[in-house]
């Protein structure tokens, strides 16, 4: 067993894990943060996306020990004070979910492409979100709601 | 589209239409979910499963002593120690009276059919402890010769299951001339062949599989009074009643629950050798105890679906007026009849036919044994591989007659003044107007620039041909009157069932038979609902997915919540307000005779009193000053059986452009107008259709099942069963006509499987168009770039010999195009000729 002190979703954690314990494993059954799923063994579907001191990372293929030290984001910390995250916000009003399972991931790594490129085209939406699959949408919409959060974030950032 | 709130207060605005947005959304956008696998019961024990590597075996020893000595295993069985309390997994449809149905043993005890059969199950205190001793448990196996291929299986020459003395399961068939809906089928093809047109093609359905995003996962708690499973599945109320026929656990003292449920596309709409096993290992041990699959075993373990040849003969007369239709399917049903099973293939048997007035048709189905994955139903269900054969044949039959393939439909197509239409295969549809939805499906596409452009790059010899696809699809939905299906031996019945209870305070629960997973029927009943009873959209609660709390429901599958759940729904609601008349009448102190029901308000003619739901709710619960002898409540139950189906079309029309020097493919455009008749909400159903087409689209271009010859499934991960992601896939053009269903109380139709049945031929007839000129038609799915490049190569003609343009064929940076398949790596795939 290793002791890891990581910061998830603002809170400070001490643990001893398994060395081979999956940060997603750490995630779901020792912190309880089941809002982040799992989807795949392979590290193709995404749906296990959270962020690795404000960058996106599969889950499934970081182990917890390497997160010692680190901060991590989860769909749970995602909305501040019960405020949705613009991308949150979007998901919803432009329909880009059904079942909801890739959707945890699928913000995350949406957030992120977001961070790199507050202006993006359809295609770079369509390739940044490329490592997470939806077997429910489509993609059509979730395209569109990035859209929508990159043009509601940028006059967020423009008013304040 | 734009999405708009419209939250006007005290607007009556009908909330039927409204694109709201969904009320489940709010759980799953913060990660607030209740999927299977979220769920930790005090003292739960994990399960791994230990599988059978081999596609055919006898178990020759199983030895667990190592593995029930490892860290934290409390206990191992083998099916030997299960098989007194596993049940069985049955099948619901035995499609012939003397179909031949192996048993299907949850966890097997002496004879593995495929890949991936559970042999043993460990339980331990974590599911790391017990995957990890899976891996010390000793199966002897003794192999046995796989019959994997389905045209094999259909020689005998190797069998599935030895002790069935054949692969063959069942045969069934429907004839026009015999079931007295159309001539025969024989003498229209003799005819034809004198003088007229035959085409005779095979084509091949591949093995797919449905992919939910949510690897299956069941938790069950043995320490109650009833046992309680959780399950990702799409049907709780079927599953009760398999464990309860075949476990010996009474159904009341079972309770089932869906909670969250990820994604199904009809892959959930089974019960598995999994949940049976969970149910075992947890009677056994007295303990809760939670299985959750990894991908890899829902890849060899779910079942897959498709899997068909087709053999089929179109008989025409020479200007292209169809006269017959003979269908001769094989279809692969694994290893074992799943729960729906043969019956998938024979749901084609209505579909066939189409849109179209043919005078004969003929319809056959075999099914048979392999030593592969169980096959069951996967979106569209026995429909879609109906609607690629017939699509693909009618362009076939216009490249015979030297028309337009719109053209070509048109003239067979029932014209729409002709409804209600019975059809040559003896459904009878209520109402459409393909014309309606061709002629807007056109304009949006833009068809005859399209074929104005496609004609220039032939006649340039451009190097990327431009196709253009079309089908014009029908199916039937609503699943299923349940005279129909009992005479179809299938094991239920096909009603839902509905209950509405007003609450004092006023606000409402509206209790579903249908189990939603992912389709948004909190949010559409609560529409329905709150037209129907004038109580705000907010204050409808709408509870599904649990026999404790929906006792009587048939599921969801088969497009059938809204069109059968729903109407049910409408139908307690409308007990409701009769049994609140006359309650309200004595507050009012009036008449029964004088009581109107309207927005939510119960008044009396000619006056301006009234009394509101919730006060006669209210008024009930207290129940201080009821009418004389009147039952003191006003909640209903209501359960709906059909008395038909629904049949929602559409005209889906696709440009694929195809780089005829490395056979990969782009797609251009994709253009859908639907007619599912009336829309309770369009968000829900543009969401619907555009997954609905990925689906499709995705067994044109990019999906299969593949073995390898010692029936080791190869696409055994999302590594190699490639699901298309967002940069494979465009935005969609979506529209529609209406004509209203007639058949239930909103006129509407189905949708969820429109999308997937109607899309693959449209695709495949694209690329096809794209390269007839080569030689060419046909393609097996998926067109991957390989296939398409050796098409060409194998067609052999070149129209245009001569100087090539490189033209560009898209603007750089431009949306809708698929970098990936047109990538390197995917182009030098064909060099082996």
């Amino acid at each position: 067993m290793t002791r890891i002190n990581v910061t998830v979703d603002g809170v400070s954690y001490s643990d001893e894990v398994e060395p081979r314990t999956l940060l997603v494993q750490y995630l779901r059954e020792s912190l309880g943060k089941t809002g982040t799923v799992i989807g795949c063994d392979t590290s193709n579907c995404g749906a296990c996306t959270v962020h690795l001191d404000g960058t996106s990372v599969k889950s499934c293929n970081v182990l917890a020990v390497q997160a010692d030290g680190h901060e991590v984001t989860t769909i749970e910390g995602l909305a501040v004070d019960g405020e949705l995250h613009p991308v949150q916000q979007a998901f919803h009003e432009c329909h880009a979910l059904q079942c909801g399972y890739c959707t945890p991931g699928m913000i995350m790594q949406a957030c992120d492409v977001l961070k790199n490129n507050p202006d993006p085209s359809e295609q770079e939406i369509r390739e940044g979100l490329e490592g997470n699959l939806c077997r429910c949408t489509g993609y059509h919409n979730i395209v569109k709601a990035v859209q929508q959060a990159a043009t509601s974030m940028s006059s967020q950032a423009v008013s304040s | 589209m734009t999405i708009t709130e419209d939250r006007a207060a005290d607007a009556p605005t009908p909330e039927i239409g409204r694109a709201r947005t969904r009320k489940e959304d709010q759980r799953l956008i913060t990660g607030r979910t209740r999927w299977t696998d979220n769920i930790q019961l005090p003292g739960m024990l994990h399960l791994a499963m230990v599988r059978s590597p081999f596609a055919h075996a006898t178990i020759s020893a199983i030895n667990t002593d190592e593995a029930k000595a490892a860290s934290g295993v409390l206990a191992v069985f083998t099916g030997e120690d299960l098989k007194d309390i596993q049940g069985v997994n049955i099948t619901a449809w035995p499609i012939s009276a003397d179909q031949k149905t192996p048993d299907h043993l949850p966890v097997a005890v002496s004879h593995v059919a495929h890949a991936g059969e559970i042999v043993a199950v460990v339980a331990a205190r974590s599911s790391a402890e017990a995957r990890d001793a899976a891996e010390l448990v000793d199966v002897d196996y003794d192999e046995l010769p796989a019959v994997l291929d389905l045209k094999q299986a259909a020689t005998d020459s190797v069998l599935a299951h030895p002790g069935l003395g054949t692969n063959t399961s069942a045969t069934w068939q429907l004839d026009s001339a015999s079931g007295g809906t159309g001539g025969d089928i024989e003498a229209a093809i003799a005819t034809a062949r004198e003088g007229g047109i035959v085409i005779e093609r095979e084509y091949r359905q591949q093995r797919l599989i449905p992919a939910f995003m949510e690897p299956r996962s069941t938790v069950v708690d043995p320490t109650g009074e009833q046992v309680t499973m959780w399950s990702a599945t799409q049907v709780p109320h079927v599953l009760r009643f398999c464990i309860a026929a075949t476990t010996g656990l009474q159904e009341s003292k079972i309770r089932v629950i869906a909670p969250d449920v990820g994604g199904g596309f009809g892959g959930k709409l089974q019960t598995t050798p999994e949940e049976f096993a969970t149910l075992a290992v947890a009677r056994k041990l007295g303990k809760p105890c939670k299985y959750t699959e990894t991908r890899s075993e829902t890849m060899v373990s779910g079942h897959h679906g498709r899997d068909q040849w087709q053999k089929l003969t179109l008989a025409a007369e020479k200007d292209g007026t169809v006269t017959g239709l003979k269908v001769e399917l094989m279809a692969d049903l694994g290893a074992y009849a799943a729960l729906v099973g043969g019956g998938v293939p024979v749901l084609g048997a209505w579909m066939f036919n189409s849109i179209y007035k043919f005078a004969a048709y003929q319809f056959n189905v075999t099914t048979y044994y392999t030593n592969k994955t169980w096959v069951d139903a996967y979106r569209g269900a026995g429909r879609p591989e109906a609607t690629y054969g017939i699509e693909r044949l009618m362009d076939e039959l216009a490249v015979e007659v030297g028309v337009d393939p719109l053209e070509i439909r048109e003239k067979n197509w029932i014209k729409h003044e002709e409804f209600p239409f019975t059809t040559v295969a003896g459904m009878t549809y209520d109402s459409g107007n393909y014309e309606a939805a061709t002629a807007k499906a056109k304009e949006l596409f833009g068809y005859d620039e399209l074929r104005a452009e496609q004609r220039r790059r032939r006649e340039s010899n451009d190097p990327v041909q431009l196709g253009i696809g079309i089908s014009t699809f029908t199916e039937m939905c609503g699943l299923a009157p349940s005279r129909i299906l009992g005479v179809l031996s299938y094991g239920a019945g096909g009603w839902e069932s509905a209950s509405i209870r007003m609450l004092a305070t006023g606000t409402v629960e509206v209790v579903t038979g249908s189990s939603a997973h992912g389709q948004g029927h909190e949010t559409a009943w609560s529409q329905i609902v709150a037209d129907r009873l004038g109580v705000p959209f907010e204050d409808i609660e709408v509870l599904h997915g649990d026999t404790q709390i929906a006792p009587r429901g048939m599921d969801t599958y088969g497009s059938r919540s809204l069109v059968v759940g729903a109407e049910a729904v409408i139908r307690a609601a409308d007990k409701v307000i009769e049994k609140a008349k006359p309650i309200a009448a004595h507050m009012l102190e009036a008449s029964v005779d004088d009581i109107e029901f309207s927005a939510g308000r119960f008044g009396v003619k000619g006056t301006d009193k009234s009394v509101s739901m919730p006060e006669v709710a209210l008024e009930t619960w207290t129940c201080h000053n009821l009418p004389d002898g009147i039952e003191p409540t006003i909640d209903a139950d209501a359960t709906f059986d059909p008395n038909t189906f629904s049949f929602p079309h559409g005209t889906h029309l696709c440009a694929m452009e195809v780089d005829t020097e490395t056979g990969a493919t782009t797609m251009r455009k994709y253009v859908c107008v639907d007619d599912i008749g009336n829309i309770v909400n369009p968000l829900i159903v543009e969401g619907q259709v555009h997954g609905g087409l990925v689906q499709g689209i995705a067994q044109a271009l990019w999906e299969g099942a593949e073995y390898d010859d010692q029936g080791t499934l190869v696409t055994g991960s999302f590594v190699d069963y490639t699901l298309p992601t967002s940069a494979d896939t465009i935005s969609f053009i979506t529209d529609h006509t209406t004509s209203p269903s007639t058949t239930n109380t909103l006129g509407t139709k189905g949708v969820g499987e429109a999308g997937t049945i109607a899309s693959t031929p449209a695709v495949v007839n694209a690329i096809v168009d794209a390269v007839r000129s080569f030689g060419v038609n046909d393609i097996l799915m998926p067109c991957t770039p390989e296939r398409v490049w050796k098409a060409i190569q194998k067609g052999g003609a070149v129209p245009v010999e001569g100087e090539r343009d490189a033209q560009p064929h898209f603007d750089e940076g431009a949306p809708n195009q698929d970098p990936g398949a047109a990538s390197p790596e995917s182009a030098s795939e064909g060099s082996q000729s």
